[in-house]
Protein backbone atom coordinates (compact mmCIF):
# COMPACT_ATOMS: atom_id res chain seq x y z
CA UNK A 1 0.00 0.00 0.00
CA UNK A 2 2.94 2.40 0.95
CA UNK A 3 4.87 2.44 -2.59
CA UNK A 4 1.61 2.88 -4.59
CA UNK A 5 -0.02 5.49 -1.89
CA UNK A 6 3.07 7.24 -3.11
CA UNK A 7 2.64 6.95 -6.81
CA UNK A 8 -1.14 8.06 -6.32
CA UNK A 9 0.25 11.06 -4.38
CA UNK A 10 2.93 11.72 -6.84
CA UNK A 11 0.08 11.42 -9.54
CA UNK A 12 -2.32 14.24 -8.07
CA UNK A 13 0.73 16.65 -7.59
CA UNK A 14 1.37 15.92 -11.58
CA UNK A 15 -1.96 16.43 -11.87
CA UNK A 16 -2.40 19.82 -9.84
CA UNK A 17 0.89 21.15 -11.88
CA UNK A 18 -1.28 20.15 -15.32
CA UNK A 19 -4.28 21.61 -14.41
CA UNK A 20 -5.35 22.75 -10.76
CA UNK A 21 -9.44 23.32 -11.70
CA UNK A 22 -9.75 20.11 -13.50
CA UNK A 23 -7.86 18.43 -10.57
CA UNK A 24 -9.86 19.62 -8.47
CA UNK A 25 -12.89 18.46 -10.22
CA UNK A 26 -11.03 15.18 -10.26
CA UNK A 27 -10.49 15.37 -6.39
CA UNK A 28 -13.75 16.07 -5.43
CA UNK A 29 -15.43 13.39 -7.34
CA UNK A 30 -13.22 10.81 -6.15
CA UNK A 31 -13.91 12.13 -2.46
CA UNK A 32 -17.76 11.66 -3.06
CA UNK A 33 -17.80 8.35 -3.97
CA UNK A 34 -15.34 7.41 -1.11
CA UNK A 35 -18.05 8.78 1.19
CA UNK A 36 -20.42 6.61 -0.51
CA UNK A 37 -19.28 3.65 -0.09
CA UNK A 38 -17.24 3.88 3.39
CA UNK A 39 -20.75 3.06 5.36
CA UNK A 40 -20.35 0.00 3.51
CA UNK A 41 -17.21 -0.32 3.79
CA UNK A 42 -16.69 0.23 7.70
CA UNK A 43 -20.01 -2.44 7.82
CA UNK A 44 -18.06 -5.13 5.90
CA UNK A 45 -14.66 -5.17 7.80
CA UNK A 46 -16.57 -5.02 11.27
CA UNK A 47 -18.60 -8.35 10.39
CA UNK A 48 -15.40 -9.52 9.32
CA UNK A 49 -13.61 -8.31 12.31
CA UNK A 50 -16.79 -10.56 14.30
CA UNK A 51 -16.48 -13.32 11.85
CA UNK A 52 -12.58 -13.85 12.38
CA UNK A 53 -13.16 -13.60 16.44
CA UNK A 54 -15.66 -16.43 16.11
CA UNK A 55 -13.63 -18.82 13.52
CA UNK A 56 -10.18 -19.30 14.64
CA UNK A 57 -7.14 -18.70 11.95
CA UNK A 58 -5.89 -22.06 12.38
CA UNK A 59 -9.27 -23.13 11.00
CA UNK A 60 -9.20 -21.09 8.31
CA UNK A 61 -5.53 -22.29 7.56
CA UNK A 62 -6.95 -26.07 7.77
CA UNK A 63 -10.19 -24.96 5.32
CA UNK A 64 -8.57 -22.28 2.79
CA UNK A 65 -4.67 -22.42 3.12
CA UNK A 66 -1.84 -23.90 1.52
CA UNK A 67 -3.07 -27.63 2.56
CA UNK A 68 -6.60 -27.17 2.16
CA UNK A 69 -6.26 -28.95 -1.46
CA UNK A 70 -9.23 -29.15 -3.78
CA UNK A 71 -11.54 -28.41 -1.10
CA UNK A 72 -10.70 -24.72 -0.28
CA UNK A 73 -10.32 -24.25 -4.49
CA UNK A 74 -13.76 -25.71 -4.60
CA UNK A 75 -15.15 -23.16 -2.31
CA UNK A 76 -13.42 -20.39 -3.35
CA UNK A 77 -15.30 -21.35 -7.15
CA UNK A 78 -18.38 -21.39 -5.57
CA UNK A 79 -18.29 -18.21 -3.72
CA UNK A 80 -16.65 -16.51 -6.30
CA UNK A 81 -19.61 -17.41 -8.99
CA UNK A 82 -22.24 -16.78 -7.43
CA UNK A 83 -21.77 -13.55 -5.25
CA UNK A 84 -22.02 -10.08 -6.70
CA UNK A 85 -19.41 -7.72 -4.97
CA UNK A 86 -17.69 -4.45 -5.75
CA UNK A 87 -14.06 -4.65 -5.55
CA UNK A 88 -14.29 -2.12 -2.86
CA UNK A 89 -15.28 -5.15 -0.55
CA UNK A 90 -13.94 -8.01 -2.22
CA UNK A 91 -10.16 -7.17 -2.30
CA UNK A 92 -10.14 -5.46 1.44
CA UNK A 93 -11.32 -8.84 2.77
CA UNK A 94 -9.14 -10.92 0.59
CA UNK A 95 -6.43 -8.74 2.07
CA UNK A 96 -7.30 -9.54 5.62
CA UNK A 97 -7.93 -13.20 4.78
CA UNK A 98 -4.30 -13.16 2.91
CA UNK A 99 -2.72 -12.00 6.16
CA UNK A 100 -4.75 -14.87 8.33
CA UNK A 101 -3.23 -17.46 5.50
CA UNK A 102 -5.57 -18.33 3.28
CA UNK A 103 -3.52 -19.58 0.20
CA UNK A 104 -2.90 -17.60 -3.06
CA UNK A 105 -4.61 -20.08 -5.29
CA UNK A 106 -7.92 -20.00 -3.06
CA UNK A 107 -7.90 -15.76 -3.03
CA UNK A 108 -7.35 -16.23 -6.77
CA UNK A 109 -10.13 -18.31 -7.63
CA UNK A 110 -12.15 -16.72 -5.62
CA UNK A 111 -11.21 -12.84 -7.19
CA UNK A 112 -11.11 -14.13 -10.73
CA UNK A 113 -14.20 -16.25 -10.85
CA UNK A 114 -16.07 -13.19 -8.86
CA UNK A 115 -14.81 -10.90 -12.03
CA UNK A 116 -15.73 -13.12 -14.43
CA UNK A 117 -18.24 -15.81 -13.41
CA UNK A 118 -21.97 -14.54 -12.76
CA UNK A 119 -24.37 -16.87 -11.95
CA UNK A 120 -26.73 -14.82 -10.63
CA UNK A 121 -26.55 -12.34 -13.35
CA UNK A 122 -26.94 -15.13 -15.55
CA UNK A 123 -31.10 -14.24 -16.74
CA UNK A 124 -30.02 -10.80 -17.55
CA UNK A 125 -26.69 -11.67 -19.72
CA UNK A 126 -29.03 -14.10 -21.73
CA UNK A 127 -31.75 -11.03 -22.25
CA UNK A 128 -28.40 -9.13 -23.83
CA UNK A 129 -26.78 -12.27 -25.56
CA UNK A 130 -28.75 -15.30 -25.58
CA UNK A 131 -28.98 -18.04 -23.64
CA UNK A 132 -26.72 -19.90 -25.44
CA UNK A 133 -24.38 -17.14 -25.31
CA UNK A 134 -24.65 -16.55 -22.15
CA UNK A 135 -24.44 -19.96 -20.23
CA UNK A 136 -21.17 -20.57 -22.99
CA UNK A 137 -19.61 -17.42 -21.79
CA UNK A 138 -19.67 -18.12 -17.86
CA UNK A 139 -18.83 -21.72 -19.02
CA UNK A 140 -15.85 -20.52 -20.60
CA UNK A 141 -14.96 -17.47 -18.26
CA UNK A 142 -15.20 -20.37 -14.99
CA UNK A 143 -12.84 -22.91 -17.14
CA UNK A 144 -10.33 -19.88 -17.66
CA UNK A 145 -10.93 -18.35 -14.31
CA UNK A 146 -9.53 -21.92 -12.85
CA UNK A 147 -6.59 -22.02 -15.23
CA UNK A 148 -5.83 -18.33 -14.09
CA UNK A 149 -5.66 -19.53 -10.38
CA UNK A 150 -3.51 -22.67 -10.83
CA UNK A 151 -1.22 -20.62 -13.18
CA UNK A 152 -0.83 -18.24 -9.89
CA UNK A 153 -0.68 -20.90 -7.23
CA UNK A 154 2.17 -22.08 -8.97
CA UNK A 155 3.65 -18.70 -9.70
CA UNK A 156 3.92 -16.46 -6.90
CA UNK A 157 6.37 -18.40 -5.31
CA UNK A 158 8.88 -18.08 -8.37
CA UNK A 159 9.30 -14.61 -7.93
CA UNK B 1 -19.92 3.60 -7.29
CA UNK B 2 -21.74 6.61 -8.55
CA UNK B 3 -20.43 10.01 -8.19
CA UNK B 4 -23.76 11.49 -6.67
CA UNK B 5 -24.16 13.44 -3.63
CA UNK B 6 -24.76 11.66 -0.57
CA UNK B 7 -28.43 12.01 0.52
CA UNK B 8 -28.58 12.65 3.95
CA UNK B 9 -31.00 10.50 5.76
CA UNK B 10 -29.88 7.29 3.27
CA UNK B 11 -25.70 8.05 4.80
CA UNK B 12 -27.17 8.11 8.25
CA UNK B 13 -28.93 4.78 7.96
CA UNK B 14 -25.87 3.59 6.50
CA UNK B 15 -23.76 4.09 9.16
CA UNK B 16 -25.82 2.46 11.88
CA UNK B 17 -24.64 -0.84 11.80
CA UNK B 18 -21.20 0.96 12.09
CA UNK B 19 -22.43 3.27 15.18
CA UNK B 20 -24.18 -0.20 17.07
CA UNK B 21 -20.43 -1.44 16.31
CA UNK B 22 -18.85 1.17 17.55
CA UNK B 23 -20.88 1.69 20.95
CA UNK B 24 -20.48 -2.04 21.77
CA UNK B 25 -16.51 -1.33 21.71
CA UNK B 26 -16.64 1.26 23.39
CA UNK B 27 -18.79 -0.18 26.24
CA UNK B 28 -16.95 -3.55 25.85
CA UNK B 29 -14.17 -0.90 26.71
CA UNK B 30 -15.29 0.70 30.20
CA UNK B 31 -16.79 -3.03 30.94
CA UNK B 32 -13.90 -4.56 30.08
CA UNK B 33 -15.76 -7.39 28.06
CA UNK B 34 -12.85 -9.10 26.19
CA UNK B 35 -14.52 -10.34 23.35
CA UNK B 36 -15.77 -6.81 22.69
CA UNK B 37 -12.21 -5.71 22.96
CA UNK B 38 -10.68 -7.65 21.51
CA UNK B 39 -12.74 -7.83 18.37
CA UNK B 40 -12.81 -4.33 18.44
CA UNK B 41 -8.76 -3.94 18.27
CA UNK B 42 -8.93 -6.23 15.59
CA UNK B 43 -11.66 -4.39 13.44
CA UNK B 44 -8.81 -1.28 14.30
CA UNK B 45 -6.02 -3.52 12.45
CA UNK B 46 -7.54 -4.45 9.63
CA UNK B 47 -9.27 -0.63 8.71
CA UNK B 48 -6.47 1.99 9.92
CA UNK B 49 -4.31 1.56 7.20
CA UNK B 50 -7.03 0.88 4.33
CA UNK B 51 -8.81 4.22 5.77
CA UNK B 52 -5.84 6.26 4.34
CA UNK B 53 -5.26 4.47 1.40
CA UNK B 54 -8.86 3.84 0.38
CA UNK B 55 -9.37 7.90 -0.28
CA UNK B 56 -6.36 8.12 -2.33
CA UNK B 57 -7.31 5.50 -4.44
CA UNK B 58 -10.97 6.96 -5.04
CA UNK B 59 -9.13 10.22 -5.53
CA UNK B 60 -7.22 8.56 -8.18
CA UNK B 61 -10.24 6.74 -10.27
CA UNK B 62 -11.61 10.65 -10.10
CA UNK B 63 -9.03 12.02 -11.58
CA UNK B 64 -8.11 9.27 -14.55
CA UNK B 65 -12.63 10.35 -14.92
CA UNK B 66 -11.77 14.06 -15.65
CA UNK B 67 -8.67 13.18 -17.64
CA UNK B 68 -9.05 10.44 -19.73
CA UNK B 69 -10.90 11.39 -22.77
CA UNK B 70 -14.11 8.42 -23.09
CA UNK B 71 -15.39 9.86 -25.95
CA UNK B 72 -12.48 10.15 -28.16
CA UNK B 73 -11.84 6.30 -27.59
CA UNK B 74 -15.76 5.25 -28.07
CA UNK B 75 -15.83 7.06 -31.49
CA UNK B 76 -12.34 4.94 -32.60
CA UNK B 77 -14.40 1.90 -31.73
CA UNK B 78 -16.69 0.55 -34.15
CA UNK B 79 -17.08 -1.85 -37.00
CA UNK B 80 -13.18 -2.62 -37.11
CA UNK B 81 -13.05 -6.47 -36.54
CA UNK B 82 -9.37 -7.26 -36.68
CA UNK B 83 -6.48 -6.80 -34.17
CA UNK B 84 -6.65 -3.08 -33.98
CA UNK B 85 -10.57 -3.41 -32.75
CA UNK B 86 -9.69 -5.91 -30.06
CA UNK B 87 -6.97 -3.29 -29.09
CA UNK B 88 -9.46 -0.23 -28.91
CA UNK B 89 -12.37 -2.77 -27.12
CA UNK B 90 -9.98 -3.27 -24.32
CA UNK B 91 -8.76 0.44 -23.90
CA UNK B 92 -12.33 1.17 -23.88
CA UNK B 93 -12.97 -1.25 -21.03
CA UNK B 94 -10.03 -0.58 -18.88
CA UNK B 95 -11.45 2.96 -18.55
CA UNK B 96 -14.96 2.07 -16.81
CA UNK B 97 -15.97 1.34 -13.33
CA UNK B 98 -18.55 -0.68 -12.45
CA UNK B 99 -20.15 -4.93 -12.01
CA UNK B 100 -20.12 -6.45 -15.25
CA UNK B 101 -23.74 -6.47 -15.45
CA UNK B 102 -23.21 -2.92 -16.36
CA UNK B 103 -21.32 -3.43 -19.79
CA UNK B 104 -23.59 -5.93 -20.78
CA UNK B 105 -25.55 -2.68 -22.96
CA UNK B 106 -22.01 -1.39 -23.79
CA UNK B 107 -21.09 -4.95 -25.55
CA UNK B 108 -24.96 -5.03 -27.42
CA UNK B 109 -24.24 -1.77 -28.66
CA UNK B 110 -20.70 -2.63 -29.58
CA UNK B 111 -22.22 -5.64 -31.73
CA UNK B 112 -24.66 -2.89 -33.61
CA UNK B 113 -21.94 -0.51 -34.32
CA UNK B 114 -20.43 -4.03 -36.13
CA UNK B 115 -17.93 -4.75 -33.70
CA UNK B 116 -17.15 -8.74 -34.41
CA UNK B 117 -18.36 -11.60 -31.76
CA UNK B 118 -15.13 -12.06 -31.18
CA UNK B 119 -14.09 -8.75 -29.72
CA UNK B 120 -17.34 -8.14 -28.18
CA UNK B 121 -16.44 -10.74 -25.84
CA UNK B 122 -13.11 -9.43 -25.72
CA UNK B 123 -14.84 -6.38 -24.33
CA UNK B 124 -16.55 -8.24 -21.77
CA UNK B 125 -13.12 -10.10 -20.55
CA UNK B 126 -11.30 -7.03 -20.50
CA UNK B 127 -14.19 -5.11 -18.74
CA UNK B 128 -14.26 -8.12 -16.09
CA UNK B 129 -10.43 -8.45 -15.56
CA UNK B 130 -8.75 -5.04 -16.00
CA UNK B 131 -10.58 -2.31 -15.00
CA UNK B 132 -8.19 0.39 -14.40
CA UNK B 133 -10.20 1.49 -10.78
CA UNK B 134 -10.74 -2.39 -10.08
CA UNK B 135 -6.76 -3.20 -10.57
CA UNK B 136 -6.04 0.53 -8.67
CA UNK B 137 -7.86 -1.38 -5.74
CA UNK B 138 -6.12 -4.48 -6.37
CA UNK B 139 -2.41 -3.56 -6.20
CA UNK B 140 -2.86 -1.44 -3.15
CA UNK B 141 -4.58 -4.59 -1.18
CA UNK B 142 -3.17 -7.51 -2.95
CA UNK B 143 -0.14 -6.33 -3.87
CA UNK B 144 1.68 -5.42 -7.63
CA UNK B 145 2.98 -9.14 -7.56
CA UNK B 146 -0.50 -10.57 -7.40
CA UNK B 147 -2.03 -7.87 -9.70
CA UNK B 148 0.93 -8.32 -12.68
CA UNK B 149 0.34 -12.09 -12.49
CA UNK B 150 -3.26 -11.99 -12.66
CA UNK B 151 -3.23 -9.75 -15.46
CA UNK B 152 -0.65 -11.17 -17.26
CA UNK B 153 -2.35 -14.72 -17.04
CA UNK B 154 -6.11 -13.52 -17.82
CA UNK B 155 -5.21 -11.32 -20.96
CA UNK B 156 -4.41 -14.25 -23.28
CA UNK B 157 -7.61 -16.21 -21.11
CA UNK B 158 -10.11 -13.56 -22.27
CA UNK B 159 -8.75 -13.41 -25.78
CA UNK B 160 -9.09 -17.08 -26.40
CA UNK B 161 -12.51 -17.21 -24.57
CA UNK B 162 -13.22 -14.50 -27.40
CA UNK B 163 -12.30 -16.46 -30.30
CA UNK B 164 -13.84 -19.47 -28.86
CA UNK B 165 -16.78 -17.89 -28.16
CA UNK B 166 -17.08 -16.67 -32.44
CA UNK B 167 -15.77 -20.23 -33.11
CA UNK B 168 -18.92 -21.66 -31.28
CA UNK B 169 -21.57 -19.37 -32.02
CA UNK B 170 -20.43 -18.85 -35.44
CA UNK B 171 -19.85 -15.05 -36.90
CA UNK B 172 -23.37 -14.10 -37.66
CA UNK B 173 -24.35 -15.04 -34.63
CA UNK B 174 -27.61 -12.76 -33.75
CA UNK B 175 -27.47 -11.53 -29.81
CA UNK B 176 -30.93 -10.79 -29.00
CA UNK B 177 -32.43 -7.20 -28.86
CA UNK B 178 -34.06 -6.13 -25.46
CA UNK B 179 -37.53 -5.35 -25.09
CA UNK B 180 -37.25 -1.19 -24.40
Amino acid sequence: MTGFSILILAMIAASLLADRKRTWVGLRKGMTMFLNILPQFLTVMALAAVFLYFVPESAIREHLGDRAGVQGFIVGAGIGSVTLLPGFVAYPICAVLMKQGVSIVVLAVFLTTLMMVGIITLPLESKFFGTKAALLRNLLSLIGAIIVALLMGVSYEWF
Amino acid sequence: MSGSKPDNKKAVIGYLPFFVFLLIGIFSHFWGWTPGTAIFSRFGEFVGEMLLFLPLVFMLIGLIDVWIPREAVMKRVGADSGFKGALWVTVLAMLFAGPLYAAFPVALMLRKKGSSIRNVFIYLGAFSAMKIPMVSFEIGFMGLKFSLLRLVFTLPVFVAIGILMEKILGPQYEMKKVAS
